[in-house]
C-alpha cells in the first residue's frame, strides 16, 4: 500500500502524466464530437456506440507514451537508482509502479469512452446510441480496459528498453505499422493476423458488431470470441511485463 | 560497519574492482581515495545492491543491502546529487523517498532544515545550483536517520564553503556514532575529513590505515646526497644505520643516493667526519599529490603521462618518496581528461 502511495506521489508530482491525461480525453472527445456533428441526417442510422469509439486508439497511444514514460523518465533521471535503493528487491516497487499507471490508464480510458459516447450523444439525441446489447456495452465500456492492458504493455516495454525514445518508437512502429503490414503478407498474413495481439485485444471491444463503415474495424475468422481475446491480449501484456520485472531485477541500476 | 568481502566487478573483459576486502568502522570517517576510474563509484553501487557483484559480499551490519528491511532507515546514500527529478520539487521528491520506507512526513520538512533547503524546497529540483543539489541529496541521505552514510564524491564541484559545510558535517555525523564512508580522488581533502582510509588503485585495496599513518607514509622526508666517491658514501650511510637507496641517472640529473628519514644537517656531518667530498646534498619531501600518484601510479588505469606527451609519466618505483619533480609535471586538465576516458566505460 506505501508503494502505492509512492508512485502516486511520483506520477502526479511531475506535469507530464498531467499532460498525456488532458491531450488523450481532448484528442479522442474533441475528434468523436466532430465526427457527430458532420453526420449527415441521411447516415444518421450508422452512428451506433462502435461509431463513437472510432478514436479510441488516438488517446490509447497517447496513454501508452505515459506509461512509458513512467519508467523510462526514472532510468533517464537515474531516480530508479533512488527507488531501488528504497526498495532493493525492485520488484514490488515495479509493480506498484505499473499499478497505478495501469489503472489510472484504465479510468482515463473509461472517462474517453463514456465522454465520447455521451458526447455523440448530445449532438445527435436521434442517432441509435443507446447500450442494449452485451456488445454494445463492450463497444463503449470495453475501451478502458483495453486502456488499462496496453499501458502495461508500454510499460514493459520501457522496462525493457529503458529509453524513452527507443521504448516510444518502438510501440508506435510495432502498433501502427507492423500490426497494419503483417496481413498485407501473400497466404500467411491473414493467420498471422489472427493472432496479432493488439489486433486480438482491438476484438474485444469490436467483435460481433455489426459490420458498420464507421468504427474500428472488426476483422472475420478470429480465434477467440470477445472474452476470449481479453484473455489472450491480457496474457501477452502480463507476459512481456513479467519480461521486463525480470531484466530490471538481473541488470545493474 | 561494512565489510566487503573478496569484492570483485567486471564488464565483459574490463575488471572494475579487483578482490576488495575491507571494513568500515562506525563513529569515524572513513575516506575511500583512489584516481578517477578506480573503482570507487562501482563499489559503492555494490555495497548499496545496484550493481551485483561478479564476486565476492559485501555486507553492512552484517546484511546485504536487499536483506535489509527499509533501507533507508538503516543506510543513507549520496551517490549522485543529479538522480531527481528536474521537475518535481526537492519536497516531493523527498517526500515519496520518505513514504517508500514509512518515515514520518515531518521528517522531510527537518531534513530540509538541517541543510538549509527550507526557502527552495517547493521550487523544481531541476533549476538548483550543484551546491543545492548536493545539499538535496544529503537531506535524502538523511531522510531516515541512519546509521550508516555512504557518500561518492561530495565535494566535487562545490565551492570553499559547501566543502568546509560538508566536512564539519560529515564530523559530526561519525561523532554521533554512525559509520561514514566517504569517497575522493583527493588526499589532501581527506586528509581534513577523514580518520580512517580504504585506499584502492585500478580496483584493487592498496591499503586500509588511518589517515595519520598514510600521510606520514606518504610525505616522508629523504635527503637526496651525491658525491665523486659514491660506494664510500653508501658505506658510511648504511654504516651508522640509515636507509639509501641507489638513484640511478635520470630526469633529476646524475646518480644519486637517497637518505630516507634524515636530515642534510645528518648527512653533511657524517659525510665531513670521513672526510668525503660531496657534490649535491638537497632535502626531497614529496607533496602528498606526488606521493598519492606515486602509490596508485601503476594502478591508474589511463596514464596521465600518455596524454601529457613523452617526458611527464614518472614511472612508479613503488617508494613514497617522490623525486624532485616539478608539479607542473602533471598538467592541470590532464586528470579530467583521463577521467573522461574513463566515463566511456562507465554503465549509463
Amino acid at each position: 500500500m506505501t508503494l502505492l502511495t509512492v508512485e502516486r506521489i511520483k506520477l502526479f508530482s511531475t506535469r507530464s502524466p498531467w499532460w498525456c491525461m488532458i491531450i488523450a480525453t481532448a484528442l479522442t472527445v474533441g475528434l468523436t464530437s466532430i465526427f457527430a456533428a458532420t453526420t449527415k441526417t441521411t447516415e444518421l442510422t450508422d452512428l451506433t456506440p462502435s461509431a463513437t469509439q472510432f478514436a479510441y486508439s488516438f488517446g490509447l497511444v497517447v496513454m501508452m507514451v505515459m506509461a512509458t514514460l513512467a519508467v523510462t523518465t526514472e532510468y533517464r533521471f537515474s531516480t530508479i537508482r533512488s527507488t531501488f535503493l528504497a526498495v532493493p528487491t525492485r520488484t514490488p516497487a515495479l509493480v506498484a509502479k505499473a499499478a497505478v499507471v495501469v489503472v489510472l490508464a484504465g479510468i482515463v480510458g473509461e472517462i474517453t469512452a463514456v465522454a465520447s459516447w455521451g458526447v455523440a450523444t448530445l449532438i445527435q439525441p436521434d442517432a441509435p446510441l443507446g447500450l442494449d446489447t452485451a456488445q454494445e456495452y463492450r463497444n463503449v465500456f470495453g475501451v478502458g480496459l483495453i486502456y488499462l492492458l496496453s499501458a502495461l504493455l508500454a510499460l514493459a516495454v520501457g522496462l525493457i528498453v529503458r529509453q524513452s525514445a527507443g521504448a516510444v518508437v518502438i510501440e508506435l512502429i510495432y502498433l501502427l505499422l507492423l500490426e497494419n503490414l503483417l496481413p498485407a503478407i501473400p497466404r500467411i498474413g491473414d493467420h498471422i493476423q489472427h493472432w496479432l495481439p493488439y489486433t486480438v485485444g482491438n476484438n474485444f471491444i469490436v467483435a460481433g458488431q455489426p459490420e458498420t463503415a464507421d468504427g474500428p474495424p472488426a476483422i472475420e475468422g478470429m480465434p477467440f470470441g470477445p472474452w476470449g481475446s481479453l484473455v489472450y491480449y491480457a496474457a501477452v501484456c502480463v507476459g512481456l511485463f513479467l519480461v521486463g520485472l525480470i531484466l530490471a531485477k538481473r541488470r545493474d541500476a | 560497519m561494512i565489510e566487503a568481502q573478496g569484492l570483485t566487478k567486471r564488464y565483459g573483459r574490463t575488471v572494475a574492482v579487483n578482490d576488495l576486502s575491507f571494513a568500515v568502522q562506525p563513529g569515524k570517517v572513513t575516506g575511500f581515495l583512489g584516481p578517477n576510474g578506480a573503482g570507487k563509484s562501482t563499489t559503492m553501487r555494490m555495497i548499496l545492491g545496484l550493481d551485483n557483484p561478479s564476486a565476492g559480499t559485501v555486507r553492512i551490519d552484517g546484511r546485504r543491502y536487499a536483506e535489509l528491511k527499509q533501507p533507508l532507515r538503516q543506510v543513507g546514500a549520496l551517490l549522485e546529487a543529479k538522480w531527481v527529478h528536474p521537475n518535481r520539487s526537492a519536497r516531493s521528491h523527498l517526500r515519496w523517498m520518505a513514504a517508500s520506507n514509512r518515515i514520518p512526513a515531518k521528517r522531510v520538512d527537518e531534513v530540509l532544515e538541517i541543510v538549509g533547503l527550507t526557502g527552495v524546497a517547493g521550487k523544481r529540483a531541476g533549476g538548483f545550483s550543484l551546491g543545492m543539489a548536493q545539499r538535496l541529496g544529503i537531506a535524502t541521505a538523511l531522510l531516515g536517520d541512519p546509521g550508516v552514510l555512504l557518500f561518492d564524491e561530495p565535494v566535487n564541484g562545490l565551492d570553499p564553503e559547501g566543502i568546509l559545510w560538508i566536512r564539519r558535517f560529515m564530523h559530526r555525523l561519525a561523532d554521533e556514532g554512525r559509520t561514514v564512508f566517504v569517497s575522493s580522488h583527493l588526499l589532501s581533502e581527506m586528509a581534513l575529513t577523514a580518520q580512517e582510509l580504504v585506499v584502492i588503485g585500478r580496483g584493487r585495496l592498496i591499503a586500509q590505515t588511518s589517515t595519520r599513518a598514510f600521510i606520514d607514509m606518504a610525505s616522508e622526508s629523504a635527503v637526496r646526497v651525491r658525491g665523486p666517491e659514491m660506494e664510500r658514501l653508501h658505506g658510511v650511510l648504511t654504516g651508522q644505520g640509515l636507509a639509501v637507496r641507489d638513484v640511478p641517472a635520470g630526469d633529476d640529473g646524475p646518480a644519486a643516493l637517497l637518505v630516507s628519514n634524515s636530515s642534510t644537517e645528518q648527512v653533511g656531518e657524517l659525510a665531513g667526519q670521513v672526510g668525503l667530498v660531496l657534490h649535491e646534498l638537497s632535502a626531497q619531501r614529496g607533496s602528498l599529490e606526488q606521493a598519492f600518484i606515486q602509490l596508485t601510479g601503476g594502478e591508474v588505469e589511463y596514464h596521465a603521462g600518455a596524454l601529457a606527451g613523452p617526458g611527464n609519466g614518472s614511472p612508479p618505483t613503488g617508494t613514497p618518496v617522490a623525486p624532485a619533480q616539478p608539479t607542473a609535471a602533471l598538467p592541470r586538465g590532464t586528470e579530467a581528461a583521463a577521467a573522461d576516458a574513463t566515463r566511456g566505460g562507465d554503465a549509463r
